[in-house]
Order: C-alpha cells, then structure tokens, then sequence
C-alpha cells in the first residue's frame, strides 16, 4: 500500500498541476469546505496514526493537548531537521513531491486553528527549502494558500525556515529555541510546546512524514488508515535503507511487513549485495539498538521479526530494538562493529549541546575510549567503562540525546562483545586496513 | 579580506532580509538570525566578527547574541575558507560504503587535512556528520549541491571540474 509515494515517480510531480490531476489538494478542499477543525481532529485520531520522526506517540492526541486561549495564536511546525544517521526519508519525500508536505501543512493547520505555519529544515538541505518555497508559492497562486484559503475565511501563511547544522534542533523543544533564532539547546518539560512553545504560544511539532499522511486521512477517513497495519501500528511507514543491500533507498511499507521479506524481497531491498551475508541491522536509526542477524529476523520466542513499533521492540533492549525514525542501516560481514559504534559514538559527542553534564561529558568520554579501542589501545577495563558511562547518561538529561548516545554503544557490546574484546586483545590484528572479526560458528563468518 | 570593505548587503539582499522580518510577529525578529547569517555567508563566504556585528546591527541584537548563535551551528565557518568548501559525511553509513576511503584519497589529492584550506585558496575540506543522504553514501556537500555514491574516480573527476 502507498500513500505518500503512489505518485511519487510520476512526472512533473513537483507541480501543482501535475500534483491535483493526481488528486492533490482534494483534501484541502474537503477538510476546509465541508468539514470543522474538529472532524479534522477526530479523523487523524481515529487513523491511530503515529509521530513518524521516531517517537511514535500518538498524533491526533498530541494535537488534543493543544492549548486553546482566546486571542492567543496557535502554531504549527513541522520538524523537517531529518538529522539521525541512516535516515533520510524527509528528504526524498520533499524533494520528491513536495505539494504532498504542503497539502498536509494546510489541512493540519486548519485542523489546529493555526494562520502561520512553519517548516523548520535543516540547513543543508537548502536545495530543498527552495523546491519548498517554489511549491508554496505555487499554491498561493492557486488560492490554496495564504488570505481566504478557498473563498473559506481561514488564512495561512507558511513560511520555511532554515537551520543551521545541529542534529539536536530535531528535539522539537530545541527546534524552537532556534526557530526563534536561539542556540538550540532543548527545555526543560513541562511546560510542553503544546502549552508554551512557539514564542510561548500553543505549539504543536510534527514530522514531516505525519503531517504528508494527513491528506489520505481525510480524503479515505481515519477509519480506513486504520485497517492498514497491525494493532497498534497503523498505516504505512517510509522507510531509508542504507548500507550493504542491493537496493539502498528509500521504501513504503504497510506496517506489518516481515524484516525478512523486507531484506530479502526483490520488491524492497533485493537482499544482501552479492557475495555476502548479513551480519547485523541498525532498524531505526543510529540511536536504536544494534541487531545481529539472527534476532532482527526472528524473535527470541522463534517468531518472525515484524516491521511494526511492537515486533521489533519484542524482547526490549535485551533481544529487541525500536523502529523509531525507520532509518535501517544494514550490515554484512566486512562490517566492524567497533568502528561503526565509533562514529556513532563521535556524532553525539559533536551533536550534544553541552547543557547537561552526563551527555556533555559522557559521550566524550564514550567517543575516547571507542577510539581508543578502535585504533589498538584500548585496555580490558574499556568494555566495562563504556557500559558505565552509558548507564550514568541514560535517563539522566533534559532531553533524549543522552539515551539517544548511550543505547547504540550500549547494544553493539551486549551483541558483540566478543568483537570488542578481540580488538582490545588482538590490537595488531584489529587496526590493519580491512580486518574484522569474525565470529566462530554466527551465520555471516566466512 | 571582509574588514577592509565596507560590510552591507546588495539592495536586492536587503529587500529579502525585511521579507524574512516580516515572517514572524512584531519584536519577534531575532528569528531571523539563521536565515540572515546563511545570506551572509552566501555574501561574504565566512561569518567573521565584522560580518556578525552587521547582522546584529540588521535585527537589533547584542553582538553577542549573533556569535553565541553562530557558533553553536556547523555550517557556519568562523574562519576563513576556500572558493569550495567540500563538506563530507563521516557518520556510519556513509562509511559502510567506503567513505572513509574516499575521503582520505580526496584529502590526500587536495594535500591538506580536514579543516585546512589549499595554497591557491581554491578548496577547504571539512568532515562533517550525517548529510540525511545515507542510501545514496558516500556523500559530501559543496554549498547547496549534493554530490552522491562517491568514488575516488567520481572525486578526481568533480575535482577537475571545480578546478577549471
């Protein structure tokens, strides 16, 4: 099933013609003429319909949460800053197609009562902004945007802001200390945006991909939306598929789709690039726990592994993993887990804003001792310090950086251990160009 | 370079910095400040304190408030920088693909490190993290350009081209 990707390919998609022959703006029209900013509501409620920027919380009830004071304004903006190594679906979606975000900001605007929209992307995809605001421009002329949307009396402006190269203005309290032209360092909670956010007004924050899926929401009804998935997981998802596949990119699925048929389909990722064997899967960006083989396909109950919030979080972080952002970062045998969780480790040692201690200090001192290890000096009290500095950041900072840091080098040692300890073992070995170890007896040893 | 001229944007520039103002409420234009400082490293290819001290002037900030601003963000260059500045991606993914091959032999072609910039003022090579581009890796980034699924052939031949 597709919903944001059906046209995708099509042609001259990128223009508001070619984007309502192929039913673009019906949902506008719909929600705006003949439905209230509640029915809206109700509607993305009903779909079960999911933040798709990796929490997963609940659209419609983030969007019940908003505060409504009279004479106050309300705002809406979309969390474009798709920052999370291995994923980058926002990206192609709005390169892509980019009426499908634009129609989505109208009608979830309109459902929160909001004149003045704001997409916050992030500063490298400026390219990007501009195929935005090209696309803007063209509904305005359209009528579709800006005063008196439709002869409707409802008004929006949208804007698309630039950032400025910081993966922590994902946080969406961080989003909007710079959106407000601040460094961006995250808030304390409560208040939530929903009460305080935007200039101290309503806010809500949303991705990309949630706000593109309202559209079909309101053109099929939230109803419909909600037969497509398994329980809890409803609908379709984006999915960036980077790594050692024969096809990397990025793909839409129903919820519910096995990991394996996803891997190894000829409709997806075309399996393993020749040759090779799958050694371990990052499923949901490089914050989520690291997979071996073995568990991303099946469970440890023996049932296969299913691309849904739930089946992937089967086991928790001692078996399972998160299907967060759906950035799936797939590895084969010439992979060294060491060196990988290094530069994850780096990145959020670079990417954390310095504001709390654990994950200013710890993610320093977990990018030193990687490092370290990495390159033929670790000691043997290494495995057991990085376990330590992770336990000491999770849970312990205003935002989700720090668990965000501590779980990826978290799960490479509890599934990998033994690689670890060959590097800090075998140094000589470990630090020449190309050398992984392999694993006697796991499934990808050669 | 930039202190010896007189910093001020072209009128046409000016004209869309009061446009990005009035994206947002009255006395709310500190918002602004990223958009403005990307105009003016696009200007004058690096944010010095002359530079920064204008862009304060334009939305009545402190100094200080543009610079605590500036430097907490990667894109913008504190120091000055060459005609090109080759922006790569060092996160996993990227690397999965031979990216760190790639971008040693691009270092090593230009003869500088990470962060230098060539003789001839020509190139800066800078490493940076994850480009949201991880299926189409290795990857780096020259301005709003995206330059995909590099290799050390691809390098050599990108390299001509901004030479000529």
């Amino acid at each position: 099933m597709k919903i944001l990707t059906e046209h995708i390919d099509v042609q001259g998609i990128e223009t508001i013609d070619v984007f309502r022959k192929h039913g673009g703006y019906a949902a506008v029209e719909k929600a705006i003429k003949k439905m209230t900013p509640d029915e809206v509501t109700e509607e993305v409620k009903k779909s079960g319909l999911r933040g798709r920027g990796g929490a997963g919380f609940p659209m419609g009830m983030k969007w019940s949460f908003l505060a409504k004071p009279e004479g106050v304004p309300r705002y809406l903006v979309c969390n474009a800053d798709e920052s999370e190594p291995g994923t980058f679906k926002d990206h192609y979606l709005m390169m892509k197609s980019p009426h499908t975000l634009i129609e989505g900001m109208i009608v979830s605007s309109y459902a929160l009562g909001a004149n003045t929209s704001y997409i916050y992307i992030r500063g490298e995809l400026m390219y990007v902004a501009t195929i935005l605001e090209k696309a803007i421009q063209e509904a305005k002329d359209k009528g579709l945007l800006g005063k008196n949307i439709l002869g409707s009396g409802y008004d929006l402006e949208l804007y698309v802001q630039l950032g400025g190269g910081a993966y922590i203005c994902g946080e969406e309290t961080a989003l909007l200390e710079s959106l407000e032209g601040k460094r961006g360092n995250p808030r304390n909670k409560p208040p939530f945006p929903a009460v305080k956010g935007l200039w101290q007004c309503p806010t809500v924050v949303n991705n990309v991909e949630s706000i593109a899926a309202t559209p079909w929401i309101i053109n099929n009804g939230g109803d419909e939306y909600a037969k497509i998935g398994i329980g809890r997981s409803t609908g379709t998802k984006l999915i960036s598929v980077s790594g050692h596949v024969r096809k990397p990119g990025v793909y839409e699925l129903s919820l519910g789709l096995s990991v394996e048929d996803f891997i190894y389909g000829d409709e997806w990722c075309g399996g393993i690039r020749d040759g090779h064997k799958l050694k371990a899967v990052v499923a949901g960006g490089s914050s989520v726990p690291i997979l071996p083989a073995e568990l991303i396909l099946k469970t440890t109950n023996g049932e296969n592994r299913l691309m849904t919030y739930e089946s992937l979080s089967d086991g928790g972080f001692a078996t399972g993993t998160m299907l967060g952002s759906g950035g799936f970062v797939v590895m084969d045998e010439t992979t060294c887990i060491v060196h990988n969780t290094l530069t994850f480790g780096r990145f959020y040692h670079h990417e954390s804003c310095g504001q709390c201690s654990p994950c200013r200090e710890g993610t320093g001192w977990m990018d030193k001792v990687l490092y370290r290890i990495e390159h033929g000096n670790g000691r043997q009290e290494d495995i057991d310090l990085l376990v330590d500095v992770a336990k000491k950041i999770e849970g312990n900072t205003i935002c989700p950086l720090g668990d965000a840091a501590a779980w990826p080098v978290a799960a490479a040692i509890r599934h990998f251990r033994d690689e670890f300890e060959w590097h800090i073992n075998h140094p000589e070995k470990a630090t020449q160009k190309g050398a992984v170890f392999m694993r006697e007896g796991a499934s990808w040893s050669l | 370079m930039t202190n010896t001229q007189t910093i001020q944007f072209p009128a046409s520039t000016l004209d869309k910095v009061h446009e990005i103002i009035n994206r947002y409420p009255e006395g709310k234009q500190k918002s602004a400040l990223l958009p403005i400082l990307h105009l003016a490293q696009a200007e004058w290819k690096w944010c010095s304190p002359e530079v920064m001290d204008y862009v304060a002037g334009l939305l009545k900030l402190s100094p200080v408030e543009v610079y605590e601003v500036a430097s907490f963000y990667t894109m913008f260059h504190l120091e000055p920088v060459g005609n090109h500045v080759i922006e790569y991606c060092r996160t996993g993914p990227c690397c999965l693909m031979g990216g760190v091959e790639v971008y040693d032999h691009l270092k090593a072609k230009l003869g500088i490190n990470t962060g230098e910039t060539t003789a001839d003022g020509k190139f800066t090579v800078k490493e940076v993290e994850c480009l949201a581009a991880c299926g189409w890796g290795p990857v780096f980034q020259i301005r709003e350009q995206f330059y995909m699924n590099l290799t050390t052939q691809k390098v050599d031949e990108i390299l001509e081209e901004l030479s000529k």
